[in-house]
Protein backbone atom coordinates (compact mmCIF):
# COMPACT_ATOMS: atom_id res chain seq x y z
CA UNK A 1 0.00 0.00 0.00
CA UNK A 2 2.96 2.31 0.29
CA UNK A 3 6.09 2.62 -1.84
CA UNK A 4 7.83 -0.32 -0.19
CA UNK A 5 4.83 -2.66 -0.25
CA UNK A 6 3.22 -4.54 -3.15
CA UNK A 7 0.29 -2.70 -4.67
CA UNK A 8 -2.35 -3.89 -7.08
CA UNK A 9 -2.65 -2.21 -10.45
CA UNK A 10 -6.17 -1.00 -9.73
CA UNK A 11 -5.00 0.60 -6.48
CA UNK A 12 -2.16 2.43 -8.20
CA UNK A 13 -4.25 3.67 -11.09
CA UNK A 14 -7.13 4.57 -8.85
CA UNK A 15 -4.87 6.83 -6.82
CA UNK A 16 -3.30 8.32 -9.91
CA UNK A 17 -6.71 9.16 -11.37
CA UNK A 18 -7.78 10.74 -8.10
CA UNK A 19 -4.72 12.96 -7.97
CA UNK A 20 -5.06 14.00 -11.62
CA UNK A 21 -8.71 14.94 -11.09
CA UNK A 22 -7.72 16.84 -7.98
CA UNK A 23 -5.20 18.95 -9.85
CA UNK A 24 -7.61 19.55 -12.72
CA UNK A 25 -10.15 20.75 -10.18
CA UNK A 26 -7.49 22.91 -8.56
CA UNK A 27 -6.19 24.64 -11.66
CA UNK A 28 -9.14 24.72 -14.09
CA UNK A 29 -10.69 27.95 -12.76
CA UNK A 30 -7.34 29.75 -12.62
CA UNK A 31 -6.37 28.64 -16.10
CA UNK A 32 -9.69 29.63 -17.63
CA UNK A 33 -9.53 33.04 -15.95
CA UNK A 34 -6.06 33.67 -17.38
CA UNK A 35 -6.86 32.43 -20.89
CA UNK A 36 -10.02 34.53 -21.21
CA UNK A 37 -8.02 37.67 -20.38
CA UNK A 38 -6.70 37.41 -23.96
CA UNK A 39 -10.00 36.73 -25.71
CA UNK A 40 -11.09 39.44 -28.14
CA UNK A 41 -14.63 39.55 -26.80
CA UNK A 42 -16.70 41.98 -24.74
CA UNK A 43 -17.59 39.25 -22.23
CA UNK A 44 -15.44 36.90 -20.16
CA UNK A 45 -16.80 33.81 -21.92
CA UNK A 46 -16.33 31.62 -24.98
CA UNK A 47 -16.50 31.44 -28.03
CA UNK A 48 -12.88 32.33 -28.74
CA UNK A 49 -12.78 35.40 -30.95
CA UNK A 50 -9.04 35.69 -31.39
CA UNK A 51 -6.05 36.78 -29.35
CA UNK A 52 -5.84 40.33 -28.10
CA UNK A 53 -3.99 42.43 -25.54
CA UNK A 54 -6.79 45.01 -25.53
CA UNK A 55 -7.89 44.14 -22.00
CA UNK A 56 -4.50 45.25 -20.79
CA UNK A 57 -3.57 48.17 -23.04
CA UNK A 58 -6.60 49.42 -24.97
CA UNK A 59 -7.48 53.06 -24.37
CA UNK A 60 -11.22 52.84 -25.08
CA UNK A 61 -13.76 53.91 -26.10
CA UNK A 62 -15.23 50.42 -26.50
CA UNK A 63 -12.67 48.50 -24.50
CA UNK A 64 -10.89 50.04 -21.56
CA UNK A 65 -7.80 47.98 -20.76
CA UNK A 66 -6.48 47.58 -17.25
CA UNK A 67 -3.66 50.10 -17.65
CA UNK A 68 -6.18 52.79 -18.57
CA UNK A 69 -8.84 51.78 -16.05
CA UNK A 70 -8.57 54.57 -13.45
CA UNK A 71 -10.88 52.97 -10.89
CA UNK A 72 -9.06 49.65 -10.75
CA UNK A 73 -5.62 51.25 -10.91
CA UNK A 74 -6.50 53.48 -7.97
CA UNK A 75 -7.70 50.47 -5.97
CA UNK A 76 -4.48 48.59 -6.69
CA UNK A 77 -2.54 51.59 -5.44
CA UNK A 78 -4.65 51.73 -2.25
CA UNK A 79 -4.16 47.99 -1.73
CA UNK A 80 -0.40 48.31 -2.18
CA UNK A 81 -0.19 51.14 0.33
CA UNK A 82 -2.34 49.20 2.79
CA UNK A 83 -0.31 46.04 2.35
CA UNK A 84 2.99 47.87 2.91
CA UNK A 85 1.73 49.47 6.13
CA UNK A 86 0.20 46.21 7.40
CA UNK A 87 3.36 44.27 6.58
CA UNK A 88 5.63 46.72 8.41
CA UNK A 89 3.39 46.96 11.46
CA UNK A 90 2.61 43.27 11.78
CA UNK A 91 6.19 42.16 11.17
CA UNK A 92 7.48 44.41 13.94
CA UNK A 93 4.74 43.60 16.44
CA UNK A 94 4.60 39.90 15.49
CA UNK A 95 8.36 39.59 16.03
CA UNK A 96 8.02 41.36 19.40
CA UNK A 97 5.32 38.86 20.32
CA UNK A 98 7.55 35.96 19.29
CA UNK A 99 10.34 37.23 21.57
CA UNK A 100 7.88 37.91 24.36
CA UNK A 101 6.41 34.43 24.38
CA UNK A 102 9.61 32.51 23.66
CA UNK A 103 12.19 34.34 25.73
CA UNK A 104 10.46 36.19 28.54
CA UNK A 105 8.61 34.75 31.46
CA UNK A 106 5.94 36.69 33.31
CA UNK A 107 2.63 36.24 35.05
CA UNK A 108 -0.43 35.46 32.94
CA UNK A 109 1.82 34.49 30.06
CA UNK A 110 -0.42 31.59 29.08
CA UNK A 111 -3.55 33.71 29.20
CA UNK A 112 -1.91 36.33 27.01
CA UNK A 113 -0.68 33.67 24.60
CA UNK A 114 -4.16 32.25 24.35
CA UNK A 115 -5.46 35.72 23.63
CA UNK A 116 -2.90 36.17 20.88
CA UNK A 117 -4.12 32.95 19.24
CA UNK A 118 -7.73 34.15 19.34
CA UNK A 119 -7.67 35.87 15.92
CA UNK A 120 -7.14 32.42 14.39
CA UNK A 121 -10.58 31.35 15.54
CA UNK A 122 -12.43 34.65 15.20
CA UNK A 123 -14.10 35.05 11.81
CA UNK A 124 -12.77 38.04 9.87
CA UNK A 125 -16.24 39.55 9.64
CA UNK A 126 -16.48 39.67 13.45
CA UNK A 127 -13.06 41.32 13.74
CA UNK A 128 -14.25 43.89 11.22
CA UNK A 129 -17.49 44.77 12.97
CA UNK A 130 -16.05 44.82 16.48
CA UNK A 131 -13.26 47.19 15.45
CA UNK A 132 -15.80 49.31 13.61
CA UNK A 133 -18.01 49.50 16.72
CA UNK A 134 -15.11 50.26 19.05
CA UNK A 135 -13.58 53.02 16.95
CA UNK A 136 -17.01 54.50 16.34
CA UNK A 137 -17.73 54.69 20.07
CA UNK A 138 -14.26 56.09 20.70
CA UNK A 139 -14.75 58.67 17.96
CA UNK A 140 -18.10 59.75 19.41
CA UNK A 141 -16.52 60.01 22.84
CA UNK A 142 -13.75 62.29 21.62
CA UNK A 143 -16.18 64.39 19.67
CA UNK A 144 -18.64 64.82 22.53
CA UNK A 145 -16.10 65.43 25.30
CA UNK A 146 -13.33 67.34 23.58
CA UNK A 147 -15.00 68.47 20.40
CA UNK A 148 -12.34 66.64 18.39
CA UNK A 149 -13.14 64.97 15.11
CA UNK A 150 -10.48 62.28 14.74
CA UNK A 151 -10.27 61.08 11.15
CA UNK A 152 -8.31 58.01 12.20
CA UNK A 153 -11.34 56.59 13.95
CA UNK A 154 -13.80 56.67 11.08
CA UNK A 155 -13.84 54.03 8.31
CA UNK A 156 -10.98 54.60 5.91
CA UNK A 157 -7.42 53.76 5.10
CA UNK A 158 -6.02 53.51 8.63
CA UNK A 159 -8.93 51.55 9.99
CA UNK A 160 -8.44 48.98 7.24
CA UNK A 161 -4.74 48.82 8.13
CA UNK A 162 -5.52 48.27 11.82
CA UNK A 163 -8.21 45.70 11.08
CA UNK A 164 -5.91 43.60 8.92
CA UNK A 165 -2.99 44.10 11.28
CA UNK A 166 -5.06 42.72 14.17
CA UNK A 167 -5.02 39.15 12.83
CA UNK A 168 -2.01 39.13 10.48
CA UNK A 169 0.32 39.83 13.44
CA UNK A 170 -0.70 36.51 14.95
CA UNK A 171 0.42 34.67 11.83
CA UNK A 172 3.75 36.49 11.78
CA UNK A 173 4.26 35.72 15.47
CA UNK A 174 3.60 32.00 14.95
CA UNK A 175 6.03 31.75 12.02
CA UNK A 176 8.79 33.63 13.85
CA UNK A 177 8.19 31.68 17.07
CA UNK A 178 8.61 28.38 15.25
CA UNK A 179 12.05 29.53 14.10
CA UNK A 180 13.00 31.04 17.44
CA UNK A 181 12.27 27.74 19.16
CA UNK A 182 15.12 26.13 17.19
CA UNK A 183 17.55 28.86 18.19
CA UNK A 184 20.56 27.76 20.23
CA UNK A 185 20.60 29.97 23.37
CA UNK A 186 24.30 29.33 23.95
CA UNK A 187 24.96 31.70 21.04
CA UNK A 188 23.28 34.50 23.00
CA UNK A 189 25.10 33.56 26.18
CA UNK A 190 28.44 33.61 24.38
CA UNK A 191 27.77 37.09 23.07
CA UNK A 192 26.66 38.29 26.49
CA UNK A 193 29.84 36.90 28.01
CA UNK A 194 31.88 38.71 25.39
CA UNK A 195 30.44 41.97 26.64
CA UNK A 196 27.52 42.68 24.34
CA UNK A 197 24.39 44.07 25.94
CA UNK A 198 21.01 42.42 25.52
CA UNK A 199 19.89 44.73 22.74
CA UNK A 200 23.10 44.22 20.77
CA UNK A 201 22.70 40.48 21.12
CA UNK A 202 19.16 40.61 19.79
CA UNK A 203 20.14 42.89 16.95
CA UNK A 204 23.35 41.15 15.81
CA UNK A 205 22.63 37.54 16.63
CA UNK A 206 19.03 36.58 17.23
CA UNK A 207 17.49 38.76 14.55
CA UNK A 208 20.17 37.73 12.07
CA UNK A 209 19.27 34.13 12.78
CA UNK A 210 15.54 34.87 12.40
CA UNK A 211 15.94 36.82 9.16
CA UNK A 212 14.68 34.16 6.72
CA UNK A 213 11.62 33.45 8.88
CA UNK A 214 10.87 37.15 9.21
CA UNK A 215 11.15 37.74 5.48
CA UNK A 216 8.95 34.74 4.77
CA UNK A 217 6.39 35.91 7.30
CA UNK A 218 6.46 39.41 5.80
CA UNK A 219 5.74 37.98 2.34
CA UNK A 220 2.76 36.07 3.70
CA UNK A 221 1.58 39.15 5.61
CA UNK A 222 1.79 41.27 2.47
CA UNK A 223 -0.28 38.80 0.50
CA UNK A 224 -2.85 38.26 3.24
CA UNK A 225 -3.33 42.00 3.47
CA UNK A 226 -3.51 42.48 -0.27
CA UNK A 227 -6.19 39.83 -0.64
CA UNK A 228 -8.20 40.45 2.49
CA UNK A 229 -11.88 40.92 1.93
CA UNK A 230 -13.92 40.00 5.01
CA UNK A 231 -12.40 42.35 7.57
CA UNK A 232 -11.83 45.12 5.06
CA UNK A 233 -15.48 45.07 3.92
CA UNK A 234 -16.65 46.74 7.13
CA UNK A 235 -13.80 49.18 7.63
CA UNK A 236 -13.36 50.53 4.14
CA UNK A 237 -14.07 54.19 3.49
CA UNK A 238 -14.10 55.97 0.17
CA UNK A 239 -10.77 54.41 -0.86
CA UNK A 240 -11.63 50.83 -1.84
CA UNK A 241 -8.98 48.15 -1.93
CA UNK A 242 -8.74 45.98 -5.02
CA UNK A 243 -10.64 42.93 -3.67
CA UNK A 244 -13.62 45.17 -2.82
CA UNK A 245 -13.57 46.95 -6.19
CA UNK A 246 -13.25 43.64 -8.03
CA UNK A 247 -16.02 42.08 -5.99
CA UNK A 248 -18.48 44.80 -6.94
CA UNK A 249 -17.58 44.36 -10.61
CA UNK A 250 -17.85 40.57 -10.46
CA UNK A 251 -21.20 40.77 -8.69
CA UNK A 252 -22.71 43.18 -11.16
CA UNK A 253 -21.23 41.59 -14.27
CA UNK A 254 -18.06 42.82 -15.88
CA UNK A 255 -15.81 42.93 -18.90
CA UNK A 256 -12.70 40.73 -19.23
CA UNK A 257 -10.70 43.54 -17.62
CA UNK A 258 -11.27 41.55 -14.41
CA UNK A 259 -9.54 38.61 -16.09
CA UNK A 260 -6.64 40.85 -17.01
CA UNK A 261 -6.27 42.01 -13.39
CA UNK A 262 -6.60 38.42 -12.18
CA UNK A 263 -3.92 37.34 -14.63
CA UNK A 264 -1.51 39.95 -13.32
CA UNK A 265 -2.32 39.12 -9.69
CA UNK A 266 -1.94 35.37 -10.29
CA UNK A 267 1.46 35.93 -11.89
CA UNK A 268 2.59 38.23 -9.07
CA UNK A 269 1.45 35.91 -6.30
CA UNK A 270 3.03 32.89 -7.98
CA UNK A 271 6.26 34.87 -8.10
CA UNK A 272 5.93 35.72 -4.41
CA UNK A 273 5.18 32.07 -3.66
CA UNK A 274 8.39 30.96 -5.35
CA UNK A 275 10.43 33.63 -3.54
CA UNK A 276 8.91 32.52 -0.25
CA UNK A 277 9.70 28.90 -1.06
CA UNK A 278 13.34 29.75 -1.76
CA UNK A 279 13.61 31.50 1.60
CA UNK A 280 11.94 28.56 3.32
CA UNK A 281 14.53 26.25 1.73
CA UNK A 282 17.33 28.49 2.92
CA UNK A 283 15.99 28.24 6.43
CA UNK A 284 16.39 24.46 6.56
CA UNK B 1 25.92 42.76 38.86
CA UNK B 2 22.99 40.49 39.26
CA UNK B 3 20.81 43.44 39.95
CA UNK B 4 21.81 45.37 36.85
CA UNK B 5 21.36 42.29 34.68
CA UNK B 6 17.90 41.82 36.06
CA UNK B 7 16.97 45.40 35.28
CA UNK B 8 18.21 45.03 31.71
CA UNK B 9 16.06 41.97 31.19
CA UNK B 10 13.05 43.87 32.48
CA UNK B 11 13.87 46.59 30.01
CA UNK B 12 13.66 44.26 27.02
CA UNK B 13 10.51 42.84 28.52
CA UNK B 14 8.91 46.29 28.38
CA UNK B 15 10.16 46.70 24.83
CA UNK B 16 8.45 43.49 23.71
CA UNK B 17 5.45 43.68 25.97
CA UNK B 18 4.22 47.19 25.16
CA UNK B 19 3.42 46.77 21.44
CA UNK B 20 1.90 43.34 22.00
CA UNK B 21 -0.25 44.54 24.89
CA UNK B 22 -1.42 47.58 22.91
CA UNK B 23 -2.28 45.38 19.94
CA UNK B 24 -4.26 42.87 21.98
CA UNK B 25 -5.96 45.47 24.14
CA UNK B 26 -6.95 48.00 21.50
CA UNK B 27 -7.73 45.71 18.58
CA UNK B 28 -9.01 42.55 20.27
CA UNK B 29 -10.17 42.90 23.88
CA UNK B 30 -11.83 46.29 23.86
CA UNK B 31 -13.52 45.89 20.45
CA UNK B 32 -15.01 42.56 21.49
CA UNK B 33 -16.27 43.99 24.75
CA UNK B 34 -17.80 46.76 22.72
CA UNK B 35 -19.43 44.16 20.47
CA UNK B 36 -20.90 42.46 23.51
CA UNK B 37 -22.05 45.74 25.05
CA UNK B 38 -23.66 46.97 21.84
CA UNK B 39 -25.58 43.75 21.50
CA UNK B 40 -27.33 44.53 24.80
CA UNK B 41 -28.15 48.14 23.94
CA UNK B 42 -31.57 48.83 22.50
CA UNK B 43 -31.40 49.86 18.92
CA UNK B 44 -31.53 53.61 18.31
CA UNK B 45 -32.83 52.75 14.94
CA UNK B 46 -36.10 51.55 16.51
CA UNK B 47 -36.22 54.73 18.59
CA UNK B 48 -35.44 53.08 21.92
CA UNK B 49 -32.60 53.18 24.39
CA UNK B 50 -31.29 51.44 27.48
CA UNK B 51 -30.18 47.92 28.26
CA UNK B 52 -32.22 45.18 26.67
CA UNK B 53 -32.25 41.59 25.47
CA UNK B 54 -34.38 42.56 22.53
CA UNK B 55 -31.63 42.04 19.96
CA UNK B 56 -31.32 38.41 21.00
CA UNK B 57 -35.09 37.95 21.14
CA UNK B 58 -35.20 39.42 17.67
CA UNK B 59 -32.93 36.66 16.51
CA UNK B 60 -35.09 33.91 17.97
CA UNK B 61 -38.36 35.47 16.83
CA UNK B 62 -37.50 35.78 13.17
CA UNK B 63 -37.45 32.34 11.60
CA UNK B 64 -35.22 33.52 8.74
CA UNK B 65 -32.38 34.49 11.09
CA UNK B 66 -32.66 31.19 12.87
CA UNK B 67 -32.70 29.20 9.72
CA UNK B 68 -29.70 30.99 8.26
CA UNK B 69 -27.78 30.42 11.48
CA UNK B 70 -28.46 26.68 11.60
CA UNK B 71 -27.91 26.36 7.86
CA UNK B 72 -24.54 28.08 8.09
CA UNK B 73 -23.46 25.83 10.97
CA UNK B 74 -24.59 22.61 9.25
CA UNK B 75 -23.03 23.52 5.92
CA UNK B 76 -19.76 24.49 7.61
CA UNK B 77 -19.51 21.11 9.29
CA UNK B 78 -20.42 19.37 6.04
CA UNK B 79 -17.79 21.26 4.05
CA UNK B 80 -15.17 20.48 6.71
CA UNK B 81 -15.99 16.75 6.44
CA UNK B 82 -15.81 16.76 2.63
CA UNK B 83 -12.51 18.63 2.69
CA UNK B 84 -11.13 16.10 5.15
CA UNK B 85 -12.29 13.18 3.00
CA UNK B 86 -10.46 14.62 -0.02
CA UNK B 87 -7.35 15.72 1.86
CA UNK B 88 -6.50 12.44 3.60
CA UNK B 89 -5.97 10.33 0.44
CA UNK B 90 -4.25 13.24 -1.28
CA UNK B 91 -1.82 13.74 1.58
CA UNK B 92 -1.27 9.99 1.63
CA UNK B 93 -0.47 9.97 -2.06
CA UNK B 94 1.98 12.84 -1.81
CA UNK B 95 3.83 11.57 1.26
CA UNK B 96 3.69 7.78 0.86
CA UNK B 97 2.93 6.73 -2.71
CA UNK B 98 4.31 9.32 -5.14
CA UNK B 99 7.91 8.88 -6.24
CA UNK B 100 10.38 10.72 -4.05
CA UNK B 101 11.50 12.81 -7.01
CA UNK B 102 8.12 14.32 -7.85
CA UNK B 103 7.15 14.88 -4.21
CA UNK B 104 8.62 18.38 -4.07
CA UNK B 105 7.01 19.29 -7.35
CA UNK B 106 3.60 18.07 -6.14
CA UNK B 107 3.97 20.17 -3.00
CA UNK B 108 4.62 23.28 -5.06
CA UNK B 109 1.57 22.53 -7.21
CA UNK B 110 -0.58 22.06 -4.14
CA UNK B 111 0.62 25.27 -2.51
CA UNK B 112 0.50 27.55 -5.53
CA UNK B 113 -3.26 28.28 -5.69
CA UNK B 114 -3.14 29.06 -1.97
CA UNK B 115 -1.43 32.30 -2.91
CA UNK B 116 -4.21 33.41 -5.25
CA UNK B 117 -7.05 35.36 -3.65
CA UNK B 118 -10.40 33.75 -2.91
CA UNK B 119 -12.17 36.26 -5.12
CA UNK B 120 -10.18 35.30 -8.22
CA UNK B 121 -10.74 31.60 -7.61
CA UNK B 122 -14.48 32.06 -7.17
CA UNK B 123 -14.54 34.23 -10.26
CA UNK B 124 -12.86 31.41 -12.19
CA UNK B 125 -15.64 29.04 -11.17
CA UNK B 126 -18.26 31.58 -12.16
CA UNK B 127 -16.76 31.82 -15.64
CA UNK B 128 -16.74 28.03 -15.89
CA UNK B 129 -20.21 27.30 -14.57
CA UNK B 130 -22.58 30.09 -15.45
CA UNK B 131 -25.20 29.88 -18.16
CA UNK B 132 -22.91 31.37 -20.79
CA UNK B 133 -19.92 29.69 -19.17
CA UNK B 134 -17.04 27.69 -20.55
CA UNK B 135 -18.33 24.26 -19.52
CA UNK B 136 -21.75 24.96 -21.01
CA UNK B 137 -20.07 26.11 -24.22
CA UNK B 138 -18.17 22.83 -24.55
CA UNK B 139 -21.21 20.74 -23.67
CA UNK B 140 -23.22 22.37 -26.42
CA UNK B 141 -20.34 22.14 -28.91
CA UNK B 142 -20.09 18.42 -28.16
CA UNK B 143 -23.84 18.03 -28.58
CA UNK B 144 -24.37 16.80 -25.03
CA UNK B 145 -26.65 19.67 -24.13
CA UNK B 146 -29.29 21.22 -26.33
CA UNK B 147 -29.39 24.57 -24.62
CA UNK B 148 -27.39 26.44 -21.97
CA UNK B 149 -27.93 25.28 -18.39
CA UNK B 150 -27.43 27.51 -15.36
CA UNK B 151 -25.17 25.60 -12.99
CA UNK B 152 -24.36 28.48 -10.65
CA UNK B 153 -26.48 29.71 -7.76
CA UNK B 154 -27.40 26.53 -5.93
CA UNK B 155 -26.29 24.82 -2.75
CA UNK B 156 -24.31 22.03 -4.41
CA UNK B 157 -22.14 24.47 -6.32
CA UNK B 158 -21.77 26.65 -3.25
CA UNK B 159 -20.50 23.68 -1.21
CA UNK B 160 -18.10 22.81 -4.01
CA UNK B 161 -16.84 26.39 -4.07
CA UNK B 162 -16.29 26.38 -0.31
CA UNK B 163 -14.50 23.04 -0.53
CA UNK B 164 -12.34 24.45 -3.30
CA UNK B 165 -11.35 27.61 -1.43
CA UNK B 166 -10.45 25.77 1.78
CA UNK B 167 -8.84 22.50 0.57
CA UNK B 168 -5.30 23.72 0.99
CA UNK B 169 -5.75 24.65 4.62
CA UNK B 170 -6.47 20.99 5.35
CA UNK B 171 -3.99 19.37 2.96
CA UNK B 172 -0.96 21.30 4.21
CA UNK B 173 -1.18 20.49 7.96
CA UNK B 174 -2.03 16.84 7.24
CA UNK B 175 0.95 16.47 4.90
CA UNK B 176 3.08 18.09 7.59
CA UNK B 177 2.18 15.37 10.09
CA UNK B 178 1.99 12.44 7.69
CA UNK B 179 5.52 13.12 6.45
CA UNK B 180 6.88 12.16 9.84
CA UNK B 181 4.87 8.91 10.02
CA UNK B 182 7.40 6.09 9.93
CA UNK B 183 6.77 3.76 6.96
CA UNK B 184 7.87 0.78 9.01
CA UNK B 185 4.75 1.07 11.16
CA UNK B 186 2.59 0.53 8.08
CA UNK B 187 4.88 -2.22 6.84
CA UNK B 188 4.69 -4.00 10.18
CA UNK B 189 0.90 -3.85 10.23
CA UNK B 190 0.82 -5.11 6.65
CA UNK B 191 3.14 -8.00 7.44
CA UNK B 192 0.96 -8.94 10.37
CA UNK B 193 -1.97 -9.21 7.99
CA UNK B 194 -3.84 -5.95 8.67
CA UNK B 195 -6.28 -4.81 6.00
CA UNK B 196 -6.03 -1.35 4.42
CA UNK B 197 -9.00 -0.08 6.36
CA UNK B 198 -7.54 -1.30 9.63
CA UNK B 199 -4.23 0.36 8.87
CA UNK B 200 -6.02 3.65 8.23
CA UNK B 201 -8.15 3.36 11.32
CA UNK B 202 -5.52 2.11 13.74
CA UNK B 203 -2.34 3.78 12.54
CA UNK B 204 -2.65 6.58 10.02
CA UNK B 205 -5.63 8.51 11.37
CA UNK B 206 -4.63 8.43 15.06
CA UNK B 207 -1.10 9.48 14.10
CA UNK B 208 -2.34 12.38 11.95
CA UNK B 209 -4.86 13.63 14.50
CA UNK B 210 -3.02 16.88 15.34
CA UNK B 211 -2.85 17.76 11.63
CA UNK B 212 -6.46 16.74 11.09
CA UNK B 213 -7.61 18.85 14.02
CA UNK B 214 -5.72 21.98 13.07
CA UNK B 215 -6.83 21.61 9.46
CA UNK B 216 -10.43 21.07 10.49
CA UNK B 217 -10.47 24.08 12.79
CA UNK B 218 -8.98 26.38 10.18
CA UNK B 219 -11.31 25.11 7.44
CA UNK B 220 -14.35 25.32 9.67
CA UNK B 221 -13.50 28.86 10.73
CA UNK B 222 -12.93 30.03 7.18
CA UNK B 223 -16.16 28.48 5.92
CA UNK B 224 -18.22 29.78 8.81
CA UNK B 225 -16.91 33.29 8.34
CA UNK B 226 -16.81 33.33 4.57
CA UNK B 227 -18.79 35.91 2.70
CA UNK B 228 -17.66 35.91 -0.91
CA UNK B 229 -18.24 32.30 -1.91
CA UNK B 230 -21.81 31.89 -0.57
CA UNK B 231 -22.73 35.33 -1.85
CA UNK B 232 -21.40 34.82 -5.38
CA UNK B 233 -22.10 31.11 -5.88
CA UNK B 234 -25.04 30.36 -3.61
CA UNK B 235 -28.68 30.71 -4.55
CA UNK B 236 -30.62 33.94 -4.18
CA UNK B 237 -32.79 32.48 -1.42
CA UNK B 238 -29.98 30.82 0.47
CA UNK B 239 -28.32 33.30 2.78
CA UNK B 240 -25.13 32.81 4.77
CA UNK B 241 -25.05 34.16 8.32
CA UNK B 242 -22.26 36.61 7.54
CA UNK B 243 -24.58 38.13 4.95
CA UNK B 244 -27.20 38.67 7.66
CA UNK B 245 -24.57 40.50 9.71
CA UNK B 246 -23.58 42.57 6.69
CA UNK B 247 -27.22 43.42 5.99
CA UNK B 248 -27.84 44.57 9.57
CA UNK B 249 -24.73 46.72 9.57
CA UNK B 250 -24.64 48.18 6.10
CA UNK B 251 -28.17 47.96 4.72
CA UNK B 252 -30.43 48.48 7.77
CA UNK B 253 -27.85 50.37 9.82
CA UNK B 254 -29.07 48.43 12.86
CA UNK B 255 -25.72 47.99 14.56
CA UNK B 256 -27.15 46.61 17.78
CA UNK B 257 -28.96 43.79 16.04
CA UNK B 258 -25.84 43.18 13.97
CA UNK B 259 -23.71 43.02 17.13
CA UNK B 260 -26.01 40.39 18.60
CA UNK B 261 -25.66 38.36 15.40
CA UNK B 262 -21.91 38.79 15.47
CA UNK B 263 -21.70 37.67 19.04
CA UNK B 264 -23.86 34.62 18.32
CA UNK B 265 -21.60 33.66 15.42
CA UNK B 266 -18.57 34.03 17.66
CA UNK B 267 -20.27 31.87 20.29
CA UNK B 268 -21.18 29.24 17.71
CA UNK B 269 -17.65 28.98 16.39
CA UNK B 270 -16.13 28.77 19.87
CA UNK B 271 -18.61 26.10 20.99
CA UNK B 272 -18.09 23.90 17.93
CA UNK B 273 -14.31 24.17 18.14
CA UNK B 274 -14.43 23.45 21.86
CA UNK B 275 -16.55 20.33 21.25
CA UNK B 276 -14.19 19.15 18.50
CA UNK B 277 -11.15 19.64 20.74
CA UNK B 278 -12.88 17.89 23.64
CA UNK B 279 -13.91 14.93 21.52
CA UNK B 280 -10.41 14.35 20.21
CA UNK B 281 -8.58 15.28 23.42
CA UNK B 282 -6.45 18.01 21.84
CA UNK B 283 -5.42 21.45 23.08
CA UNK B 284 -5.76 24.63 21.07
CA UNK B 285 -2.16 25.63 21.73
CA UNK B 286 -0.96 22.24 20.40
CA UNK B 287 -3.20 22.43 17.39
CA UNK B 288 -1.81 25.73 16.11
CA UNK B 289 1.73 24.38 16.00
Amino acid sequence: MIRSLPRSKAYRWGFKAFVIIYFLFLFAPLLVTCVLAFNNSMFPSLPWKGFTLDWFFSDGPQKVGFFHDQKNLRSIWVSLKTAVCVTLLSTVVGTCAAFLFEQESFRFKNALYFLMLAPLVIPGVILGISILLFTNTLGLFFENTFGLDIKLLSPGFWLVVFGQFSFISTLVALVVMARLRKFDPTLEEAALNLGANRLEVIWHITLRYLQPAIIGAAAVAFLMSFENFNTTLFLVGSQSTIPITMYLQVRDGSTPVINAISFILILTSSFLAVVNLIFARKED
Amino acid sequence: MLNSRKRKIRWTFVLFFTPVALWLLLLLILPHFELLRMSFVASEYAGKSGVTLENYFGFFKEIIYWRTFVRTAVFSVLVTCIVLAISLPLAFYVTKIAGVKIQGFLMVLILLPFWVSELIRVYGWMILLRESGVIGHFMIALGLWKEPVEMLYNDVVMVMGLVYTTLLFMVVPIIGVMESLDDSLIEAAYDLGAKKLTIWKEIIIPYCMPGIMSGSIIVFMIVLGSYLTPKLMGGKSSLWFTEQIYNQFILYFNWNQGSAFGFLLLLLSSVIIWIALRMTGQKLSDVVK
